[in-house]
C-alpha cells in the first residue's frame, strides 16, 4: 500500500478566533502505482491536503502512512527528509528557480535528500521528458510546456514512490495539456509511482480509471 | 548541488548588489592590510632585530634625530665628533668594536645618502646574524677614493663596479665637490637603509675639499671637548701636523693619496658601537654605564633600540590602532551593505525558499543557505580585499620609499592579516542571521499559496 490517510481533519484559525475547516477526510488510500484524479471546486481544500499527505502541514487531527510509515508521527526534519526521499511534487506553477538551469532544477531536487546529486541521472530524466536539448536554459528562456517538463523530471529525480501533482496542466495550452499528463502518466506507470493529481477539469479526471470527488472525501466507500 | 552552490546562484542571481557589497568590504579589508602592512614593515625596520649595534655615540641632541640619521639615514646629522673622540672609544677595553661614521653628503645623481666609514663596517653583523654580502665582482674599500654602494643605488642610478661618482655637499645641493669616487663593491640587498647608502672610505670622505675643519675652529672643539685633557687644552696650531696649507685646497688634478690629514682636525658624525660581554645582558649592563659616562661630556650615547620603540609607542602605534579601528568600521559598513542587500532580497526570494522546503529542505538547510550567501560575500570580498591590499603596497612601495627612506618589501605578509578571517566570518554569521531566520520561518504552504 502506497497512502493510507485516516481520519485526517485540518482547519485553520479565523481572524476572530474561530476555527475553519478545510479538510475532513475518513478514509483514503491509494495502492502501489496506482493512479488516482482528485476533483475539487477552488478553495476546496485539494493544495491543503497535499501538503498534509507531503508532511508540508500538519494535520489537527488524523494519521497519514506513506508506505507503511506513519509519517505525522515524525518531528519537522524527519518529514522533511521522509519528503525529499519519496514524494515527487509537480506544482501547477511549475514552481522552477529562474536563476538555475533546467539541469540544476533537476540537481536541486536531488540536492535534499541526503544523496549525492547525480548530474548523469538528471540528463537522462531531461532527456525522458524530451529537453535533451535544453539542459542549460533558464526556465524564463522555455516554453510553459518545456517547464512543466522540468518540473516533472525534478519531482522524479529522487525516484519517489508517490507522486503528488497540484493542477500540473492548469497553466499550459490545450495541446501540451495532453502531452503533459501522458508524460507524467506514463513515467508513473513505468516507474511504478503512485499518482494523485488534483484537477478541477472534468476532462483531464475523465482520463483516469478512478476518480475521486473532494467533497465525497469523508465518505469511507472511497478506500480502495 | 551543494549548499554552497546553491548560495553562489543566489549570488549570481542578484549580481549588482552582491557585486557592490562584496566590492565594499574588499576594500575596507585592503586598507586594513594595507595598513597592517605597511606599518608592520615600518615596525620591523624599527624594531630591535634590524639594528645589530649595541649603541650609537654622536654629538649631543636629539636621541630619535641620531638614530634616524646614524641608522635610517632619513634625518640630517645632529654635529660631529672629533675623531680623537672615536680613536678614544676605540681604545677603551669595553667596546668590542666602533666602527666611525661620518655623513650629511649625498650622492650628485639620486641623491642617495653618502657615509664615510671604514672596512671595518661591511665585516660587523647590520643586524643580529646577518652579514653584509658583496656581488662578486666587488671587493673592499682598500685606496682612500674607494666606494661600496647598496643594491637599491646600483638598481636606482644604474652604477657597477667601476662607476665614478661625486658628492654633493651636505644642506647645499649647488655645491657640488670635485672628488670623485670609484665603485669598488655593490651589497647584496639587505633589506635596510644600507641598501640605498653610497659608502666611501672614511680617509677619502676626509680628503674631500670642505670636510677637513679649519684648525684655530678645530682647535677650540677639540678643547671644549676634552676640558680635563691637558694636551689638548695646550695645542697649537703650530702642533697639529698637516695642518698647513690643508684648510682650503683644490683636489683635482693631483693624486688623492699622497697626503694625510691630521686626526685632531677631522671629525665623524656618529661612531657605532658594540659592547664586549659575555651575553646580552652583559653587554646591555656595559652599554648603560657607558651611556651614564658619555652624559658627562659632550657626547651621548644611546640605545638605537630605545627611541625607536618610544616613537613606535607613543605615535606610530597610536596611528597604527586609529586607521584599525578606521578600517575595521568601514568593513563593519561595508557588512551592514550585505546585511541589507541580503535582507531587501528575502521578500523576492521567500517564493524561492518554499520552493525549496517543499522539494524536502529542512529549515536549517535554507537557513545555512543564506548565511554561505553572507559568508560567500564577506569572505570573498575579504579574499578580494586581501589581494587588493597586497597590491596597494606593491604599487606604493616605491613612492612610500622615496617619500620617507625607508625600504619597503613589496612581497610582505603580516600574521596578524591572518585573524582578518575569523574575523569576516564572524561577521559574516552575524549579518546573515536575521535574513535567514527570515528563510527558516517561512511558512511553505501559504508561501506557495500566494
Amino acid at each position: 500500500m502506497s497512502l493510507r490517510l485516516e481520519s485526517i481533519e485540518k482547519s485553520y484559525r479565523e481572524p476572530d478566533g474561530s476555527r475553519l475547516p478545510v479538510l475532513k477526510v475518513e478514509l483514503f488510500e491509494l495502492g502501489d502505482a496506482e493512479q488516482v484524479a482528485l476533483v475539487g471546486d477552488s478553495g476546496g481544500g485539494k493544495t491543503t491536503l497535499l501538503n498534509v499527505i507531503s508532511g508540508i502541514t500538519l494535520p489537527d487531527s488524523g494519521r497519514v502512512e506513506i508506505d507503511g510509515t506513519e509519517i505525522t508521527k515524525f518531528p519537522e526534519p524527519t518529514r522533511d527528509r521522509f519528503r525529499a526521499e519519496r514524494i515527487g511534487f509537480v506544482f501547477q506553477t511549475f514552481n522552477l528557480l529562474a536563476a538555475f538551469s533546467a539541469l540544476e532544477n533537476v540537481l536541486l531536487g536531488m540536492s535534499f535528500s541526503g544523496k549525492r546529486a547525480d548530474r548523469k541521472r538528471a540528463r537522462e530524466l531531461l532527456d525522458t521528458v524530451g529537453l535533451s536539448h535544453r539542459l542549460h536554459h533558464r526556465p524564463g528562456q522555455l516554453s510553459v510546456g518545456e517547464q512543466q517538463r522540468v518540473a516533472v523530471a525534478r519531482a522524479l529525480a529522487n525516484s519517489p514512490t508517490l507522486l503528488l501533482a497540484d493542477e500540473p496542466t492548469a497553466n499550459v495550452d490545450r495541446g501540451n495539456q495532453e502531452n503533459i499528463l501522458k508524460l507524467i502518466r506514463d513515467a508513473c506507470t513505468e516507474r511504478s509511482v503512485a499518482l494523485l493529481l488534483v484537477t478541477h477539469s472534468a476532462e483531464v479526471a475523465g482520463q483516469f480509471e478512478r476518480v475521486v470527488q473532494l467533497a465525497d472525501f469523508n465518505r469511507p466507500e472511497n478506500a480502495a | 548541488m551543494n549548499l554552497l552552490a546553491i548560495a553562489t546562484k543566489s549570488i549570481r542571481q542578484r549580481a549588482l548588489a552582491s557585486a557592490l557589497t562584496g566590492l565594499s568590504v574588499a576594500l575596507g579589508v585592503m586598507l586594513m592590510v594595507a595598513v597592517l602592512v605597511i606599518y608592520g614593515i615600518v615596525g620591523e625596520i624599527f624594531s630591535q632585530r634590524s639594528i645589530g649595534y649595541d649603541l650609537i655615540v654622536g654629538a649631543k641632541g636629539a636621541e630619535l634625530q641620531l638614530v634616524l640619521s646614524a641608522i635610517y639615514r632619513v634625518q640630517p646629522p645632529i654635529e660631529n665628533l672629533p675623531y680623537l673622540f672615536y680613536k678614544q672609544l676605540k681604545e677603551d677595553k669595553r667596546i668590542a668594536d666602533a666602527v666611525p661614521l661620518a655623513f650629511g653628503d649625498a650622492t650628485e645623481e639620486g641623491a642617495f645618502p653618502i657615509v664615510g666609514t671604514t672596512s671595518r663596517y661591511f665585516e660587523l653583523e647590520y643586524a643580529p646574524d646577518r652579514k653584509f654580502m658583496l656581488g662578486v665582482e666587488g671587493r673592499g674599500m682598500g685606496k682612500p677614493f674607494d666606494a661600496i654602494i647598496g643594491d637599491e643605488v646600483k638598481r636606482k642610478n644604474g652604477w657597477d663596479v667601476g662607476t665614478r661618482f661625486k658628492l654633493v655637499h651636505g644642506g647645499n645641493e649647488a655645491h657640488v665637490h670635485d672628488e670623485e669616487f670609484e665603485v669598488v663593491g655593490v651589497l647584496k640587498r639587505t633589506g635596510t637603509a644600507n641598501d640605498r647608502t653610497a659608502f666611501v672610505n672614511l680617509d677619502g670622505f676626509n680628503m674631500v675639499e670642505g670636510h677637513d675643519t679649519p684648525v684655530e675652529q678645530a682647535l677650540e672643539t677639540l678643547r671644549n671637548f676634552f676640558p680635563e685633557d691637558e694636551r689638548i687644552q695646550n695645542l697649537k696650531p703650530e702642533d697639529i701636523a698637516g695642518a698647513d696649507g690643508h684648510d682650503h685646497h683644490d683636489h683635482s688634478g693631483h693624486d688623492h693619496h699622497d697626503h694625510e690629514t691630521a686626526d685632531e682636525l677631522l671629525e665623524v658624525t656618529a661612531v657605532l658601537l658594540i659592547m664586549e660581554g659575555q651575553d646580552d645582558a652583559d653587554r646591555a649592563f656595559r652599554s648603560v654605564r657607558l651611556k651614564k659616562e658619555l652624559k658627562k661630556g659632550q657626547a651621548m650615547a644611546v640605545n638605537p633600540i630605545v627611541p625607536m620603540r618610544d616613537l613606535m609607542t607613543n605615535v606610530v602605534g597610536n596611528v597604527r590602532t586609529a586607521l584599525v579601528v578606521m578600517t575595521g568600521l568601514i568593513i563593519v559598513v561595508s557588512g551592514i551593505g550585505i546585511f541589507v542587500s541580503i535582507y531587501n532580497s528575502m521578500s523576492d526570494r521567500r517564493r524561492e525558499i518554499a520552493i525549496m522546503r517543499a522539494l524536502g529542505a529542512r529549515r536549517t538547510t535554507v537557513f545555512s543557505i543564506i548565511v554561505a550567501e553572507s559568508l560567500l560575500l564577506c569572505v570573498g570580498g575579504g579574499i578580494l580585499g586581501l589581494l587588493l591590499g597586497h597590491g596597494l603596497v606593491f604599487l606604493s612601495a616605491p613612492f612610500v620609499e622615496a617619500q620617507s627612506g625607508l625600504l619597503v618589501d613589496p612581497l610582505a605578509f603580516e600574521p596578524v592579516e591572518l585573524i582578518l578571517f575569523p574575523a569576516l566570518i564572524a561577521l559574516a554569521a552575524l549579518i546573515g542571521f536575521i535574513p535567514a531566520m527570515t528563510a527558516y520561518r517561512t511558512d511553505v504552504a501559504r508561501t506557495l499559496a500566494e
